[in-house]
Formats: structure tokens, sequence, C-alpha cells
């Protein structure tokens, strides 16, 4: 017969499981997001590597046309955003989410009283600040560059909020793909709807230098508005009309991507 | 189809309990869930007391695990009602959750945390204070003997450790009712009596409920109060274990026969002291009041067919002669399995209980 060494008896502390709240639960969400991200570096730091890339580049490439033709241009101010947006656009913890499905964690959380929408909310939570944390290096080439912020401190903070906003308006698309079909490469290919937003705007070159095709198409894609906003902050200064035009722009984008995958988070949570 | 009259009544079961008076944890009323065409689980009711090691058990396929999602709240079933300490799984479940500790089939584990880190979540999650999540931590560690591994990645651990941190999960917010789906699926011998020891130990010593599928019948004979078999989606028969074979007889004869199977069924029937007889391929199941003075009479019997005899074994019934009394199927034949949208795994069959022999027969014959 086998002999196995069984461990003497131990007795457990009774306790008792408490009802938690719906931000004590996107809290311990998010913690748990957050902490996996330094084990995930490959989700973080080649986006912003392929950021730094185009900042560079596209400096080196344009600034010489662009500041020879208009008067007092800074087109390394101008790019930046452009290359914060590249950066942080698609940086998400949908992946993760897939993989918790395929684990089978997904059902772990959902054994426990914690709240559904928590398990969304929380990785979000941890988007934005993986998001703006991203933002940084990108800003600090770009004041090693010369970019000075026409809207001072205030302006810089308000920038890095609303690209980590438009960051977590565009990962809900990632969210919903993630959580309908619970398949890790469907959620990669959610970035490919980012190319048309990025790149029929003015990304590299004023709005009103496209060619009048293009800024009809600009004027309906919304990331043009961000952009505006973005460089309205580091070039102009505080314009009422350039911020609350980025901002509804990323609250209308928000508006579908979030009914989206709120739909899709009921679909995989509830008792079916 | 249910055989209520298959179904003896155990000594421990809670035959006279009621949902309603606090000694039930679970119940179970006409419960089915079906998948498009096909049905998982159909009409099942079910009774566990509280304070009980009930065993679930049946082949791959025949809605065991289904019938724990449902019970735990990760399904809903399609017609009928279940409660779980007192709370309806469906209107209630978060009230369920609470008082529930699950450990499904497959291991559910983030494999980049570590085991503390899972815990510790866990914990929270269940609205543990941060004092209460590291003295159980500490338990918990000690109880499923997993030490310093817990602060590793778990994508580090062996199958054996994904099993018991899988349990210690389920265990952080000591729940009233514990749902261990196929436990010792995938474990070695020796892991496997550890968790036996484990379960045996909370039953013990706090009083938990425990609610435990498995298609190894020796799991089910060494560890439950009580034995629910279920074929089908439907509950075929129930009792403790003792009962329940005894319900196929004192003892069993197999018979094992090169010839016409019928033919030698007819013969044994004939021979007094037997009371049924199964047959299956070539193999003939014979139950038996007596096993030592019967199986002389059958030998005989045959020796007046045509069929020839090549072997004759003497031994107790098994839960899976039970099982083959009542569906014609045995348990640890791989002919039994049927399709369950939640069984996800394909076990093997061959750990099923090796019965013990009394005697070999033909060696008494010589």
């Amino acid at each position: 017969m086998t002999t196995i060494d069984i461990p003497p008896t131990i007795d457990l502390t009774p306790v008792r499981p408490r009802p938690t709240g719906f931000l004590q639960d996107t809290v311990s969400i998010a913690g748990r997001a957050l902490r996996a991200v330094p084990k995930d570096l490959s989700a973080v730091i080649p986006p912003v590597l392929i950021a730094f890339f185009f900042f560079i580049v596209n400096i080196a490439t344009l600034k010489g046309l662009t500041q020879g033709s208009i008067a007092g241009f800074d087109y390394t101010a101008f790019e930046m955003p452009t290359a914060i947006l590249l950066g942080v656009t698609g940086v998400s913890r949908a992946p993760a989410l897939v993989l918790d499905v395929q684990d089978g964690y997904l059902d772990r959380l959902l054994l426990t009283p914690v709240r559904r929408l928590s398990i969304l909310v929380g990785h979000m939570v941890a988007d934005v600040v993986v998001a703006a944390v991203l933002t940084l290096p990108i800003l600090i080439v770009g004041f090693i560059l010369g970019v000075r912020f026409e809207s001072g401190p205030l302006g810089v903070l308000v920038f890095i909020a609303l690209a980590a906003f438009w960051s977590l308006a565009f990962a809900a698309f990632g969210y919903a793909i993630a959580l309908k079909t619970g398949n890790p490469a469907a959620v990669q290919s959610s970035f490919l709807l980012f190319f048309p937003f990025l790149f029929l705007t003015s990304s590299y070159v004023p709005r009103e230098q496209l060619t009048p095709w293009l800024q009809h198409v600009a004027a309906w894609n919304p990331v043009t508005y961000i952009l505006e906003g973005l460089r309205s902050l580091a070039m102009v200064g505080w314009n009422a009309s350039d911020i609350g035009q980025a901002a509804l722009a990323i609250a209308l984008v928000a508006v579908l991507s979030f009914a989206m995958c709120f739909k899709a988070l009921d679909g995989r949570v509830k008792q079916k | 189809m249910t055989q209520p009259t298959t179904t003896p009544s155990g000594g421990s079961g809670p035959d006279h309990a009621h949902d309603d008076d606090g000694s039930v944890a679970i119940s179970a009323r006409g419960l089915s869930r079906t998948f498009d065409e096909t049905t998982a689980v159909d009409g099942l009711d079910l009774t566990v007391a509280r304070g009980e090691i009930y065993g679930f058990l049946g082949p791959n396929g025949a809605g065991k695990s289904t019938t724990v999602r449902i019970l735990c709240t990760l399904l809903a079933p399609t017609a009928g009602r279940a409660t779980v300490a007192g709370h309806d799984v469906v209107t209630e479940p978060n009230a369920v959750r609470s008082r529930i500790g699950v450990a499904l089939q497959e291991i559910a584990l983030d494999p980049k945390q570590t085991g503390t880190e899972l815990l510790r979540l866990q914990g929270r999650l269940y609205g543990l204070h941060k004092s209460e999540i590291e003295v159980r931590l500490r338990e918990l560690a000690e109880l499923v003997d997993l030490g310093a591994a817990l602060d590793r990645p778990i994508d580090t651990y062996s199958g054996g450790m994904k099993r018991r941190l899988d349990l210690a999960a389920a265990l952080v917010h000591n729940p009233d009712v514990l749902f261990l789906d196929e436990p010792t699926t995938g474990l070695d011998p020796a892991s496997r009596l550890r968790v036996w020891e484990e379960v045996r130990r909370l039953n013990e010593h706090l009083g938990m409920t425990i609610f435990m599928t498995t298609q190894y019948l020796e799991e089910a004979d060494e560890l439950a109060d009580r034995v629910g078999i279920i074929d089908g989606g439907r509950l075929v028969a129930e009792g403790t274990p003792d009962d329940l074979k005894r319900s196929v007889g004192q003892d069993v004869i197999v018979v094992r026969i090169d010839g016409d199977a019928d033919q030698a069924a007819d013969a044994i029937r004939r021979v007094p002291g037997v009371d049924a007889v199964e047959p299956r391929h070539d193999e003939l199941i014979v139950s038996v009041g007596q096993g030592a003075s019967t199986i002389g009479p059958v030998a005989v019997a045959l020796a007046d067919t045509s069929v020839v005899l090549r072997d004759l074994t003497l031994r107790t019934p098994t839960l899976d002669d039970v099982y083959l009394q009542l569906t014609g199927n045995r348990i640890s034949g791989g002919d039994a399995a049927r399709f369950d949208p939640s069984d996800t795994t394909s076990d093997d069959p061959t750990h099923a209980r090796q019965p013990d022999d009394h005697a070999d027969a033909m060696e008494a014959l010589r």
C-alpha cells in the first residue's frame, strides 16, 4: 500500500464573507490588472517603441518641409500628439481578459460575489493608468526636442488625461471583441480599426493642407478633433472650443464602444 | 428513467429533511438543462443535508458538471428550481456565491499571478479584512501543503499543485457548501489520497457540506456519506454506498464465457440462490445471496450448455455493479459516455475501482 505523509490536522480560522461595494470590487480587479503589467511588458513596450520610431522619423522627414512653408510652425509639437495616440491606442488588458476566459479564471471570478461590471471596469481603470504612464516617455522626448506647452503644467495634465481617455474609449472595442469571441487573435486585430482613424486625418500635416476629399473625410473622423485638441494645448494654450471638441469626440466614440462592450459583458457573464 | 424503487434510503440521508428548516444544504426539484437539442440534466430531484458528503457519480457526459454549474450559479436551469444554502440559485445568485466554494473540473487559475496574489484577491472579493486574509493564507498554505511555492507564479506549478491551489481558492472564505467537480481527475495516487484526506478533514472539523462529482467508484465509496448515480441527466439511484451495493446482492459472480450469452444466462437464472443475471459482452454479472454456496451450481449449470466457460470470479458488489444493473452500462467502460457540454475533459476510465476478489472461482473448483 502507498504510504504518504498527510499533514497533521489544521484548524482553519472561521471567517465570514461580507458584502463588498462596487468601488472595492473595482479596486481589487484593477489592482490585479496593474500587477500583471510588469509581468507582461511585451504588451506595452512595442507600441511605445513604434510611437518613438514614427515620432523621430516623421520629424526628420517632414519638419523641414512644413516649417519652411508655414511661418512659425512647430512641427515637433504638432507631431507629438500623433505619436502619443499611436503609442496608447490599442494598449489594454483586453488580451489578458481573453486569457482569463480561456484559462477558466473568469469562471473563478464569476463564482465569487464580485460585481460583474467591476470585472470590466477594473480592467479599464488599469488601462487608463497604463495609458497615462505611456504618454510620459513621449512627452519627455518632446520636451527634450524643444516642445513647450502654451497651456502650462495643468495643460500637460489635461493632455495626458485626454490621451488616456481616448485610449480607454478605443480599448472598449477590444473588450467588446474579447468578451464576445474569447479569441485573442480577434482582439489583436481590433488595432486594425485604428488605421483609418489615424491615417484619414491630420496626423502628419495640418487639416487645411490635406487634399479636399481627405479634408472631407477628416472632418468626420473623431481622431481629427482629438489631435487638434491635444495640439491646441501644446501650441495655442487654453482654447475651450478645441479642447471641448476633443472631449466630445472621445465621448462619442466611448458611447459606441462602451455600449458594445457592456452588451458583450452581459452576454458573457449572465447565467445563460 | 428514474427508478425510485432502486433508490435505497440512506442511513445518513435527509429523507425527511425540509428545505426551510436549515437542515438542507442543497435542494433541486425538477432541475433540467438543455443545450439546443441535447438534454444534459433531465428533471433532477436532489436533496443534500447540511454537513453531508454527497458523491455524485456517473460516467463522462452523464450531466454531473452541468448540474454543478447550475448549482454554482454559472448556468441557469431551463426548468426546475434549486436552492443552495437556503438561497435560490437563479433569483439570489450572490447570496449563493457568498456561501459556496467551488473547485471546478477545469482548474480555474491565472497562471501569471503567484499563489499568494490569487488567494489574496479571492479574500478581498469575499470582503475579508486584510488581517483575516493573511491568517487564512497561512492556514491554507499548510492545509494544501504548498508552503513557499505560494510565492511563485502559478505557471511554474505542477498539475497536482495547481489542483491543491484551486481547492485553497475555494476555501478562502470558509464556505458552507463546497462543490468539488472531479477533484482528483489527473492526480497521481498519492495526491489523490491527500485530497481525500482534506475532504474528510473539512467535513469532520468544519462541518462543511461537500458535493463532489466523480467518475471514480472508489472515491465515491471511500468518501461519500451518500451517493447519487446519474445517467443521461437523471438520477437513477441514491443511497449510502453500502445500501446501493446491497441492492445488487450480497455477492457477485462474474462469469466469462465463449458462446451464446443468452443461453448461459437462462441456465444460470435457473440456479437456486441467483437473484439476477446481467449479460454484458462476453461476461455475465450474476447477483447472488451466498456466493460461496452458489458458485459451484453455477459452474455445473454452465457445463450443461454449449458455451465454453473461461473463468468464474466471486467478489463483493461494487457501485459499478449498481450502475450496470440500473443502466446496462458500466461507469468504468467506455460505452457509458454520453454528451455533456460541460464535461470538457476526457478522463481515463481505467482508474475505476478494481473489486476485491473473495476467491478465484476457477481455483476453488479445482
